[in-house]
């Protein structure tokens, strides 16, 4: 062995062809200049290409009088004095109203159809199992055509509305709600609610530090939802409650007054809502079985009744599994509403890229803008979903 | 603990005689201990019970009236869907879909040529099955179908023309210039070296030139059975050409979905290896361009690709109509891909790749023979339910302006020949259908791959 002399076995310097990294460094920088050629030859191509077609370039749009009317705004909005900058925001709120709407919606019942698979009701069990196959295994824009096309467009006209308990009225053209109006008094009670959540909040922690010093539980559930629900109730009654309902008035030909809700609202928000719960529900469900049972057990063994069980034991584990499927769900809902454009519903994708693409031609500064809209929305998400994550990790040794 | 000290015990209590016996229960097993456990075990449950009970009985007769019973089989227009002129309450018209069916599959595409559409549907399915069943022979070369013939040679069968003749043309050429290249190769053994690994050199070496020849001389000899067959499907008259706005129906979903598939699945691949490479500029492209296409709704994707890719190309190349959303729909895919393979990547444990090294594999040579062959084969389940969800997005391209499926239904439905109060919830009953069952199947599919692969685990 120790004939061998040393300097022998020392590896020869490699050819700079076989060097690992050197080869890293060439096939990088190759790699970037084939993208830097690809974007430097789409920009001069589109330039080029606009000029030809004498479409203006830049951002000059947003300011420029946008000409359209649409249905549904949360913000003013009208053909005359409007511009393509408030077209957008017009949008972007409706979006956002769906899939904030849907999002809750779809949790409570993505939960309950979740929670129904797993039922030992047998018929509750094989109908929630039939939903969940029958939703997720049909494309939602066929959803979004049948509760548009088929369930609404069929309804009455405004004339015959169907009467439904509390004044409100259901027809092809929407459904009609009694519209309330708000008193100047009620921002007392706006306030007053905000200032409940802040109390409740604070007598939560108060009670846990509390409860982990000395023993002592107090009803935290009763307690918040009294705080919450009670003061701003306390203080409509002392305003004097200042809400009051406009009632639609049903008309010889047509219905007046109320709060119209769009088909297309209605329809893109059960459409979402039942489809999106399909995912929900399996995704509760994978959630609830990945809690060994042994758990479930051991919290009997304790002494603990069903239902603490439930809250302490099984949830606090399955909400770890759940919550970060459930979040790439809303995300889900949230780019699903996109296929509003489908059926008419006045939404980013459909007044933006839709609407104002085609009436100023400018396809990458529109694009560009939606593309930013929906990505804000994905990564501040995950941001706070990566926070939650690490946060919930299961901290082993 | 003794009989005295619990006697004595303070506070214990135990019982000193026994409990009069009960009565056996009613029953524990048969059918009314089932009902009674599993419908009825108490109030809520009950309730719950006779709701879904009344739901069910209230809706399916009605279903079943309205699709079988009183449905309509036959006519040839919306005469025979009409309750007034045939005298009875009328269901579902699925005379309207009987007749609108070949509308449904081919769309406008020219009836003349509708063979050309059959034969790519054939080359589908034996592509399909070749790859899914499990125990079909010649795994390899069926990939090579799947993923270069197949779509060559659909290529040049739907577009036909002289444009398609031109590139049949040039990939027959390719083809045989190969076959010689290969021949050459695999005669002279010194050759080998060039390409060939020290370690594997002496392997090669000593294997006969036939040997050496063997899965080069399938994987070509296949292309050029095909693409001759191809060919002389062709030369008869010459293929017309079939303009892409007349395709339509059930072939344009099949052709968005089989793009998607083929071209997502190696681009996925080379994304999730971009991503998780140790360059830092191959790492940081892919993590972008996954990120970025996950980040926003396909409909983007689609109107970017409808609006955006003319102007990103000089103006003669600009690209065909129906071409634009199979390019947005292709790189949309891949990014998902990408996501479910890198789970795969990363699922292999280290010692494959450390084992690999260790052999003296390069780093595509380890990742072709040792981690992606079980990366990809554990995600498959995976790479399923990706494609499930591309399947129902495929109706997206309506957006577009592309028939799909569901845009020939649509269409159909504003047709007065057929305009009667059922028809439309025939065709969507007809449309759900279809792509029920196409869904539905897959996902059976992949529960089947994922039960056999954990076989191993299974106690």
């Amino acid at each position: 062995m120790s004939s061998i002399p040393t300097d022998a076995v020392k590896p020869g310097r490699a050819s700079l062809f076989y060097d690992p990294k050197i080869r890293g460094y060439v096939y990088q920088i190759a790699l970037l200049a084939v993208v830097a050629f690809l974007i430097w030859s789409a920009a001069s191509n589109a330039i080029e290409n606009l000029r030809a077609q004498k479409i203006a370039s830049g951002f000059g749009f947003w300011n420029n009088a946008a000409g359209f009317d649409v249905n549904q705004k949360l913000i003013p909005f009208s053909a005359a004095a409007s511009t393509y900058g408030q077209a957008f925001w017009v949008g972007l709120l409706n979006t956002l109203l769906v899939a904030s709407i849907g999002i809750v919606l779809s949790t409570f019942l993505g939960f309950f159809v979740g929670v129904a698979r797993l039922s030992s009701n047998w018929v509750l069990a094989k109908l929630a199992m039939i939903y969940v196959e029958v939703i997720r295994n049909l494309p939602l824009l066929l959803q979004l055509f049948f509760w548009y096309n088929a369930v609404l467009k069929p309804l009455p006209d405004a004339r015959n509305s169907i009467a439904l308990p509390g004044s409100i009225f259901l027809n092809n053209r929407g459904l009609i709600l009694p519209n309330p109006q708000f008193g100047p008094a009620f921002q007392a009670v706006v306030i007053a609610f905000f200032v409940a959540v802040v109390v409740a909040f604070v007598f939560y922690r108060w009670s846990k530090t509390q409860q982990a010093r000395t023993g002592t539980q107090y009803p935290n559930g009763l307690i918040t939802l009294g705080l919450i629900l009670g003061v701003p109730l306390l203080v409509f009654f002392i305003a004097g409650s200042p809400l009051s309902f406009e009632l639609p008035q049903q008309g010889r030909f047509n219905l007046t007054g109320g709060l119209q809700i769009f088909p297309e609202f209605v329809a893109l928000l059960i459409g979402l809502t039942t489809y999106t719960a399909g995912f929900i529900a399996e995704v509760v469900r994978a959630g609830i079985l990945a809690v060994s049972k042994g758990q479930t057990e051991a919290a009997h063994a304790l002494g603990l009744r069903p239902g603490p069980t439930l809250k302490l034991v099984v949830i606090p584990q399955a909400m770890r599994v759940i919550i970060p499927p459930l979040t790439s769900n809303y995300l889900n809902l949230t780019k699903n509403s996109s296929l509003a454009v489908a059926i008419g519903y006045p939404d980013l994708v459909q007044v933006f890229t839709g609407t104002v693409l085609n009436q100023t031609g400018q396809a990458v500064e529109v694009v560009a803008i939606t593309m930013a809209v929906y990505l804000t929305i994905s990564l501040v998400t995950s941001l706070f979903m990566n926070i939650y994550n690490q946060r919930m990790a299961l901290v082993e040794r | 603990m003794t009989d005295a000290t619990l006697e004595n015990a303070p506070h214990a209590f135990v019982r000193k005689q026994n409990l009069e016996q009960e009565a056996p229960p009613l029953s524990v097993a048969g059918p009314l201990a089932w009902v009674r456990n599993n419908l009825f075990s108490g109030p809520v449950n009950s309730f719950m019970t006779l709701i879904c009970v009344y739901v069910v009985a209230t809706s399916l007769p009605d279903l079943i009236r309205f699709y079988f019973i009183d449905a309509v089989w036959s006519g040839t227009n919306r005469d025979a869907c009409l309750a007034d002129k045939v005298g009875r309450p009328v269901g579902a018209c699925w005379a309207y879909v009987a007749d609108r069916f070949q509308y449904f599959i081919y769309g406008s595409y020219p009836v003349s040529q509708r063979w050309r559409v059959n034969t790519v549907f054939l080359m589908f399915a034996l592509a399909v099955v070749w790859m899914l069943w499990d125990r079909a022979p010649l795994k390899k070369l069926g990939a090579f179908f799947f993923f270069v013939v197949m779509p060559l040679g659909a290529y040049v069968l739907l577009v036909g023309g002289a444009g398609a003749e031109g590139v049949l043309r040039t990939v027959i050429m390719i083809t045989l210039a190969l076959a010689m290249l290969y021949l050459v190769l695999s005669f002279v053994p010194g050759l080998a070296r060039f390409w060939t690994p020290a370690p594997l050199l002496e392997v090669e070496m000593a294997a006969t030139p036939l040997q050496r020849f063997q899965s080069p001389k399938r994987l070509i000899l296949l292309a050029l059975v095909v693409f001759g067959l191809i060919a002389v499907l062709a030369d008869t008259a010459g293929l017309p050409r079939a303009d892409t706005g007349l395709w339509g129906g059930i072939m344009v979903t099949f052709l968005i979905a089989a793009v998607g598939i083929v071209f997502s699945l190696p681009l996925g691949v080379l994304l999730a290896l971009g991503r998780r490479s140790r360059l830092p500029i191959i790492q940081l492209l892919s993590v972008i361009f996954i990120e970025f296409v996950r980040g926003v709704p396909l409909i983007t994707v689609l109107f970017m690709a409808n609006t955006m890719l003319p102007l990103f190309v000089p103006q003669e190349w600009s690209p065909d109509r129906l071409l634009r959303p199979l390019i947005g729909v292709a790189l949309f895919a891949a990014a998902y891909m990408a996501e479910v393979i890198r789970g795969g990547l990363q699922a292999i444990p280290k010692g494959q790749y450390e084992g690999a090294m260790s052999l003296g594999l390069g780093y595509w040579q380890m990742m072709r023979l040792i981690i992606l062959p079980q990366a990809l084969r554990i995600v498959i389940p995976g790479i399923v339910n990706t494609f499930i969800g591309l399947f129902k997005d495929t109706t997206l391209v309506t957006v577009v302006g592309i028939f799909d499926f569901l845009r020939t239904i649509e269409a159909t439905l504003v047709d007065p020949t057929w305009a009667t109060p059922t028809t439309r919830a025939t065709g969507y009953a007809f449309a759900a259908i279809f792509y029920f069952l196409c869904c539905w199947g897959m996902s059976r599919y992949s529960i089947a791959v994922e039960q056999r692969l954990a076989a191993g685990q299974r106690r």
